[in-house]
């Protein structure tokens, strides 16, 4: 009984959408997603793969029949690294193309510069690479790590499994490693570190010469107790730094160092051998043990036509993103950025670490966070595996923060609801 | 009650002293097996057990646990050390190290290895080679347990200590055995002894042992120990002074690298040439191709192939600056605005050709085993490569002082500088000299491009980053001057180097750059400027 309900139901559904579908883009029989990624300029390093992922994706999809019995047709479009560029892209997306999501942006910068796009058009953008949070947009998908997802589980496993209770942190002089920084020194604090026993260094974008500071570090690191370097270091300025730490002859076993930044496309350009024992915390490595990973390394490879290309992180938080896109739209039936920003919350699809990640609704997914050592040829052996964490939009370890939730269902539908004053808004967005 | 649990312990005790010699014969293999299903704190344990057997044939199976090269196969959970061989691996036992046949690579399953796994294993192994008959490994293993202090390897030490005639090893086997006292239960004498010992060894590892046991130290050494930590620091103090000058004069070479082929090219021909940075980058990707061709071809030449890459990467890059002249800069001579503009144009198009043909991520260039590592000087580490470039950038620029002040081609240049038209009615091919004299500045880029490879990502963006700082330098030494450029570079490294530790290295940066504004304020043609004719022309 209630089967049959429910089956007619749905094919009564199915019916309906299909027409209200086919009457509404009756003219073309393909649907656009736009992807912004930089394709030149500084970050094009970092967001070119991306960019090739999303491509894969979507042939991977029209070769499965397409969504809604429409093919869908990627438009690629490059803001240069160049953050105001990023915004007036997303508007031409949007406006112009008429794209139905827009999956892209590398860093923070470029993600705020696009937000007020987003929510003025109302469309739909999945961000795919880990941030530092205290952010939640009604338009926005964050299918990276938020510190907690990242920052929080690596300290841990430093402070357990290797004993650390003196820690350096270390990044490059911007949004991400700053809040990030905060939020863990906060952190620290609470477990009981000493405020002297933690230190912080900036240094610049690209930074190349690292004799300083890899010697400054040396000197925290013989004050008698067991340190760590917790490295927020951006992009480019990593290689340096790691050539600079094993030619000092500073060994991971005696000061760890445990990157966010750092995956197999970082590591791709470096000899690893001085390296190996040094850590990294991400949702995904390549050296995964699952089927479905090992398919999509394949097609991966087959895709580029480059046997030595690696797999990394963000490109799963992007395969999470689309699929996740995929399914919702598939259960509203429409690609209405309404009707989609309705259903996706609760859709469940298979990550790359064998499990699955549910889009919750502060617009962040669920996934396990896995921690692994530098190996001699590239990759990273899992040290560590966590069951699926949440992600937190809002650190519960800064002052400013830690009484906002968000919930982007209704009746709340709110970014950053304060649960002391009962209300919405606040910090943030 | 206590008396019975005292004998309980006694009794204990005597099992023991029994046990450990048996055990000490007792087979390890058993135990190394045992690996195989073992969790990190399990095989902790097991390693310690292993360690206790005092069986030296388990240390190539140490060794190549701490690797990764210890396997154990699926089909009985033995544990092998496998070397990769074809598409499966080539097994060999771990305690006799006989062959054990092959094995396809889902056969067998590496056992994982984490940092503190390594610790464990780096002590346990230099407790057990103290005692090899080989010198080379006894200093090896006394600076193992140097690095890893433990009260478990002093009885080892000091057995290995009775026996050893060697004065370096009998050296650095004392100062294993004082780090190694300091935290045992031994008497106040000794260890009053051994402070003294790692107090004269000093350094920032000695210095890292005695704070490590402040805490725990009896109450009367405390004294003793706070004396020596004292006198250690106030000793690296002045070494870090040397230090700082040291990692100064590098980033100065390092400046000089970038700077010396702009000293030419803006410097001597008065040329706005923002596409210099990618100069470099070309350089730095011919060192990448060249080595790429020497992997696949005869891996053997690979410590060779920087002296290799010198050549081709400036005669690829000097190529380039000859075309890009005779192309684009001869036709702008005397228009700066436009000059600067059209160069920026090249840049970006020699970025975006480069990122088309290598794509955009960075490319492995590879440090030849001699450029790898450091050495102690007294309290300071200095690193190979660092070392190297410093050399490598002075030999750079006498070279081109001599070919400046000593060559014709020199002569020439330096006629067509001072005065265009009467070196022209001289007879001396005036568009010639300039799109040569353009093409060595960019080949010395080039060159310069070989050495910044070795510290820097090999990436399309390499040159950006260096066009601002060449600038600077050439701007600050005095333009059109060769040494100006070369005080101008050391002594801003210097600064940066003296600003970095007390500043951090975003506001050093900035601080370093204000002065420069300021400076050029007073002096515009910076620290040397050129007198006479060639000033006002």
């Amino acid at each position: 009984m209630t089967f049959k309900a429910k089956f007619a139901g749905a094919l009564l559904a199915t019916v309906m959408s299909t027409t209200a579908l086919s009457g509404a883009f009756a003219a073309d029989d393909t649907i656009k997603i736009g992807v912004l990624h930089s394709l030149s300029g500084t970050m094009a390093i970092s967001e070119t793969t991306l960019k090739d992922v999303m491509l894969m994706l979507v042939e991977e999809q029209n070769k499965k029949g397409g969504v809604l019995g429409k093919k869908l047709e990627a438009v690629v479009v490059d803001p240069a690294s160049d953050w105001p560029l990023f915004a007036e892209k997303a508007r031409q997306l949007i406006s112009q193309d008429k794209v139905a999501a827009v999956f892209g942006c590398w860093t923070s910068s470029s993600r705020k510069s696009v937000l007020p796009v987003f929510e003025e058009l109302n469309s739909i953008l999945f961000y795919p690479v880990q941030y530092e949070g205290e952010e939640s947009s009604r338009n926005i998908f964050y299918t990276g790590a938020a510190p907690n997802q990242q920052a929080i589980p690596a300290v841990d496993y430093l402070a357990e499994s290797e004993g650390v209770q003196r820690w350096v942190l270390a990044g490059t002089d911007y949004v991400y490693p700053q809040t990030t920084n905060k939020i863990l020194k906060a952190y620290l604090m609470s477990k009981g570190v000493a405020e002297s026993d933690i230190m912080v260094n900036y240094t610049p974008f690209g930074h190349s010469d690292w004799q300083t500071i890899v010697s400054d570090i040396k000197k925290f690191g013989s004050a008698g107790k067991k340190t760590a370097v917790v490295s927020t270091i951006n992009g480019d300025a990593n290689v340096p730094f790691y050539k600079e730490l094993g030619n000092q002859g500073i060994k991971a076993e005696d000061i760890p160092v445990v990157a966010f930044s750092v995956g197999e496309e970082e590591l791709a350009g470096l000899d690893t051998k001085p390296l190996v024992g040094h850590l990294a915390a991400w949702n995904y490595f390549q050296s995964v043990d699952a089927e479905v990973n090992a398919d999509f390394i394949k097609e991966w490879k087959a895709f580029t036509k480059n046997d030595k290309r690696v797999t990394n992180d963000p490109m799963e938080a992007a395969y999470i993103g689309f699929n996740a896109w995929v399914k919702a739209v598939e259960a509203a039936g429409t690609t209405d950025t309404d009707k989609v920003l309705d259903s996706i919350i609760g859709v469940s699809v298979p990550n790359l670490s064998g499990g699955t990640s549910t889009v919750m609704p502060n617009h962040h997914i669920t996934k396990p966070v896995l921690i692994g050592e530098i190996q001699a040829d590239g990759q990273f052996e899992i040290v560590q595996e966590t069951p699926a964490v949440v992600g937190d939009e809002w650190s519960d370890y800064l002052p400013d923060s830690k009484n906002l939730i968000s919930d982007w269902r209704k009746p709340m539908s709110c970014g950053n609801f304060n649960v002391a004053s009962g209300k919405c808004g606040g910090k943030g967005s | 009650m206590t008396l019975k649990s005292f004998l309980q312990a006694l009794l204990a005790c005597l099992i023991l002293s029994f046990a450990a010699p048996s055990f000490a014969q007792s087979d390890p293999k058993p135990l190394i097996d045992a690996l195989a299903k073992a969790d990190f704190n399990e095989a902790e344990k097991l390693l310690g057990q292993i360690a206790a057997t005092g069986d030296a044939r388990v240390v190539p199976a140490l060794n190549a646990f701490a690797e990764g090269d210890l396997y154990f196969r699926k089909s009985d959970n033995l544990v092998f050390i496998a070397k990769a061989a074809g598409s499966g691996f080539e097994l060999i036992d771990p305690l006799t190290g006989a062959a054990a046949g092959q094995a396809a690579k889902n056969a067998v399953t590496k056992i994982k290895v984490n940092n503190n796994l390594r610790r464990v294993i780096r002590s346990a192994m230099g407790g057990l080679t103290l005692l090899s008959p080989d010198r080379a490994v006894r200093l090896q293993a006394a600076e193992a347990v140097l690095r890893s202090p433990s009260p478990e390897n002093l009885d080892l030490v000091e057995a290995a200590l009775a026996k050893e005639t060697d004065g370096e090893v009998k050296a650095r086997m004392e100062e294993a055995r004082a780090v190694s006292v300091l935290s045992s239960d031994r008497s106040i004498d000794e260890k009053r002894s051994a402070i003294e010992t790692i107090k004269n060894l000093g350094g920032r590892n000695s210095l890292g042992i005695l704070n490590s046991v402040s805490g725990s130290i009896e109450v009367g050494l405390k004294g003793d120990l706070d004396a020596a930590i004292a006198s250690i620091e106030s000793e690296q103090q002045l070494w870090d002074m040397a230090q700082n000058v040291w990692y100064g004069l590098s980033l100065g070479s390092v400046l000089l690298l970038a700077a010396i082929g702009l000293a030419i090219t803006f410097g001597v021909m008065g040329i706005i040439n923002m596409a210099h940075g990618e100069m470099v980058m070309l350089g730095a990707y011919s060192t990448f191709v060249v080595q790429e061709v020497i992997r696949d071809n005869a891996p053997n030449l690979f410590d060779w192939s920087l002296a290799i890459a010198l050549p081709v990467a400036f005669l690829v890059t000097g190529a380039v600056g000859l075309v890009i002249e005779r192309g684009v800069i001869r036709f702008l001579y005397g228009r700066p605005l436009e000059t600067l503009l059209a160069t920026w144009g090249v840049s970006l198009i020699l970025q975006q050709t480069i990122r088309s043909i290598f794509g955009p991520t960075n490319q492995e260039v590879g440090n030849p085993s001699w450029m790898s590592g450091s050495f102690p000087v007294g309290g300071m580490t200095i690193t190979w490569n660092r070392m190297w470039i410093i050399l490598f950038s002075m030999s750079i620029f006498v070279a081109l002082l001599v070919v400046l002040k000593k060559s014709a081609f020199g002569l020439n240049m330096r006629a067509v500088t001072q005065n265009r038209r009467m070196a022209s009615s001289m007879g001396i091919k005036t568009p010639w000299v300039d799109a040569f004299t353009f093409a060595l500045g960019s080949g010395i880029a080039g060159i310069a491009g070989v050495a910044l490879s070795q510290i820097d990502n090999v990436s399309p963006n390499l040159g950006q980053s260096y066009i601002i700082d060449s600038f600077m330098v050439v701007v600050f030494g005095g333009v059109g001057n060769l040494w100006g450029t070369l005080v101008g570079a050391l002594s801003l490294g210097v600064l940066n180097k003296f600003l970095e530790p007390s500043v951090g290295a975003v506001l050093g940066k900035i601080l370093v750059l204000v002065l420069i504004i300021l400076f050029i304020q007073k002096r515009p043609r910076g620290l040397f400027a050129l007198k006479g004719r060639a000033v006002e022309a």
